[in-house]
């Protein structure tokens, strides 16, 4: 620190006066007045959540999200209730209802996702990102803490009030167990945040928005649409492998509104998301230490 | 203190960079000038960590880039205007980057200041025009208040303020003792700009020196001649007096000759003696743009050429001339200048006329018809001339392989006439 007051508001853009003799000596290297701190992962997740929040992007796609999720819900709730009587639903709970809402609403998460990332290459801005911290690593975890934190919140919030909203709505249905009641909105909302997560680490590997949003969309839909075609009776077992284990269907699971019988239940898709995203994540994580930006 | 060693970069069997070594000085600007796609952006994301070399490494304060703590409060840099989301406010443009680098965020309204943004600080960046974008470039590069500073073309899209601003900013950084690294194509900023100029072209080395070494060794003096305008027979004689008296004479594109070799009084004294008058007879010096051009154009990628517009053409009515070419376009060749050293040069004889001999708006410079004494000409081999300009021997000795160049030069440019 060559300066006396390192604090102090004029000292730091020397530059800032007018061009005269009034620099300070110009020995051989520079010292800025402003305090040079080192940096940590928290410095880039408040850099990310300033990027997240600041963009209108994340504003829309959230806000389509959020309508989806409760609109389609609250539809789904009162249809049911209007239409149905005692003994009805059977064994089902109000809880179940939900489903439909958070499908949809999962392809916005999903861009959400991607647009995370991928977006930064479209623009550019990554490079300046990069230059600003070069531990890339470090750049891509706050991208997968904020994003995660954000998307989890999200879909709680809003699962959530679709539940309460559906079990005091629909008080013919079978009142949920407190399992029931956790899977329905934290098991739910960890899934889609994790396959949003997914969609971040594609799109960072794809570096492309529009290719990595299709990418996702087709892993999200292409499974159960390619069964529903597969007739012959030889693929049999191929096509309940794709039925159980798309998205839909793993998603129906925390409903216990499953497709099918047999295949994951109970947290089963938790892991198997969980899975597949640490595995795609850590690629993204190699090959963006190893590309050129 | 920016330092690169042997720096090499391929893009498959594109080398964009080839053993490349400098040294970039705190305490002065330096220009890194070379032709479009050249290399310049290619090193300075090698130098920013951006790109992995394929061979050589470069460091800044000795460490390689991604290796550096904090590196944001050490190198600030220019890339590009448009590495910007666009959605996003200037102000939190600027936000993000001091938050990943732990600068405080009354800072970036010093920036914004300082770069005359203030008022468009919550406007977003996709609105602004690229004068704007290049100051919040700017703007981004100061932020961390850095020791040193790269900046990619920075007067780019800035209206005639902006770029003596931006001149006088790169001048009292480096006066602070900051290292500052400019590229630019352009060879007139950088000589008002730059203390010290690194030429590169086709990723390689042309010249490491400081701008008045690069001025005396590059820029040759010459004199202009004019004869009288109603007696081309008089220019002719004059041409040959002064090519035997060992001369160089090159003609101009107005019919003047540009001398080089001869002191002034002894071209007057040969005009004397040979009985021409003279109309005009003028001390000339060469520009540094001149210098650059001849430097570096063995190693331009990007050439235009003649528009022939082929058969789309209206046969001329009887009696009228072909429109003049405007000089310089599609001819390679046409602006280099003589280079100092002329003592090897040939007799050249005149044997065109002016205004004669261009055909069907002929294009003398397109490659195919180019003149090309034993594939020497710079465009035909064009990987010879930066071998023979190294820094080592800038101008001392006539360099071997460019020195057809000069002769292919004046050929063609007699056909333009």
């Amino acid at each position: 620190m060559s300066t006396p007051q390192p604090q102090s508001p004029q000292a730091a853009p020397a530059w800032q006066a007018a061009p005269g003799p009034s620099y300070a000596p110009a020995g051989p290297g520079y010292t800025s007045p402003i305090p040079i701190v080192p940096t940590h992962l928290g410095h880039a997740v408040a850099s990310e959540w300033t990027k997240i929040r600041s963009v209108r992007s994340t504003m829309w796609t959230l806000g389509v999200f959020v309508l989806l999720v409760v609109g389609i819900g609250l539809l789904a709730g009162a249809v049911v209730s209007s239409s149905t009587s005692e003994g009805d639903l059977g064994d089902q709970t109000a809880l179940s209802f939900g489903f439909f809402g958070i499908l949809l609403g999962s392809m916005c998460i999903i861009t959400l996702g991607v647009l995370t990332t991928a977006s930064e290459y479209g623009t550019g801005m990554i490079r300046t990102t990069m230059v600003a911290c070069p531990s890339r690593g470090r750049v891509l975890a706050a991208k997968a803490v904020v994003f995660f934190a954000v998307a989890f919140v999200v879909t709680l919030l809003s699962a959530g009030f679709v539940a309460v909203v559906h079990v005091g709505m629909l008080d013919q249905a079978r009142r949920p167990t407190g399992e029931e009641w956790l899977k329905a909105t934290v098991g739910v909302s960890l899934y889609v945040a994790l396959l949003g997560l997914l969609s971040l680490a594609v799109g960072s590997i794809i570096r492309h928005s529009a290719g990595a949003i299709t990418i996702m969309i087709g892993v999200l839909l292409a499974p159960l649409v390619i069964a529903i075609f597969m007739f012959s009776s030889s693929l049999e077992k191929l096509r309940e492998a794709l039925f159980q284990y798309s998205i839909p269907n793993q998603l129906g699971v925390f409903y216990a509104a499953s497709l099918s019988e047999s295949g994951p239940s109970g947290w089963d898709p938790l892991w198997i998301a969980l899975g597949v995203t640490a595995v795609v994540l850590g690629a993204a994580f190699a090959l963006l230490e190893k590309r050129d930006v | 203190m920016i330092e690169a060693v042997g720096l090499t970069k391929r893009y498959g069997d594109k080398t964009a960079v080839h053993n490349l070594s400098f040294q970039v000085r705190p305490g002065a600007v330096t220009g890194f000038l070379g032709p479009n796609g050249s290399g310049k952006s290619t090193t300075m994301r090698m130098i920013l960590g951006l790109d992995n070399p394929t061979a050589g490494t470069v460091t800044i304060g000795g460490y390689p880039y991604r290796k550096l703590p904090n590196a944001a409060r050490q190198v600030g840099a220019l890339l590009d205007a448009k590495a910007v989301h666009g959605g996003r406010h200037a102000r939190n443009h600027l936000l993000c980057l001091a938050q990943l680098s732990g600068i405080p965020a009354r800072r970036v309204d010093e920036v914004l200041g300082v770069v005359g943004l203030q008022d468009v600080a919550r406007k977003r960046s996709k609105g602004f025009s690229l004068g704007m974008g290049q100051r919040l470039g700017i703007a981004a590069a100061l932020l961390g208040d850095p020791q040193v500073l790269l900046f990619d073309e920075p007067v780019n899209g800035l209206d005639p303020e902006g770029i003596l601003w931006v001149r006088n900013l790169m001048k009292s950084l480096a006066a602070e003792g900051r290292t500052v690294f400019v590229s630019s194509h352009l060879m007139s900023e950088m000589a008002l700009t730059a203390d010290h100029l690194i030429v590169i072209g086709r990723g390689q080395l042309l010249s490491d020196m400081s701008v008045t070494d690069f001025i005396s060794a590059n820029s040759a003096d010459f004199a202009r001649v004019r004869t009288p305008h109603t007696d081309p027979a008089l220019r002719e004689k004059l041409t040959s007096a002064l090519t035997e008296a060992g001369g160089h004479v090159l003609p101009e594109q107005d019919g003047a000759l540009r001398v080089t070799g001869l002191p002034l009084p002894r071209i007057s004294d040969l005009a004397h003696e040979c009985d021409v008058r003279l109309w005009e007879l003028s001390p000339h010096q060469a520009s540094l743009e001149e210098a650059y051009m001849r430097m570096t154009q063995g190693a331009v990628d990007y050439r235009s050429t003649v528009d022939q517009k082929a058969g789309l053409q209206q046969p001329l009515p009887p009696g009228v001339q072909p429109p003049m070419p405007v000089p310089g376009q599609g001819q390679p060749g046409w602006y280099a200048p003589p280079p100092p050293q002329q003592g090897y040069a040939p007799p050249q004889p005149f044997q065109t006329p002016p205004a004669a001999s261009y055909g069907a708006y002929g294009a003398p410079g397109a490659p195919g018809a180019a003149p090309a004494p034993g594939g020497a000409n710079p465009y035909a081999a064009p990987a010879q001339a930066p071998a023979a300009q190294t820094p080592a021997a800038p101008s001392a000795t006539p360099a071997p392989a460019p020195a057809p160049a000069p002769d292919a030069a004046p050929t063609k440019s007699e056909d333009a006439r």
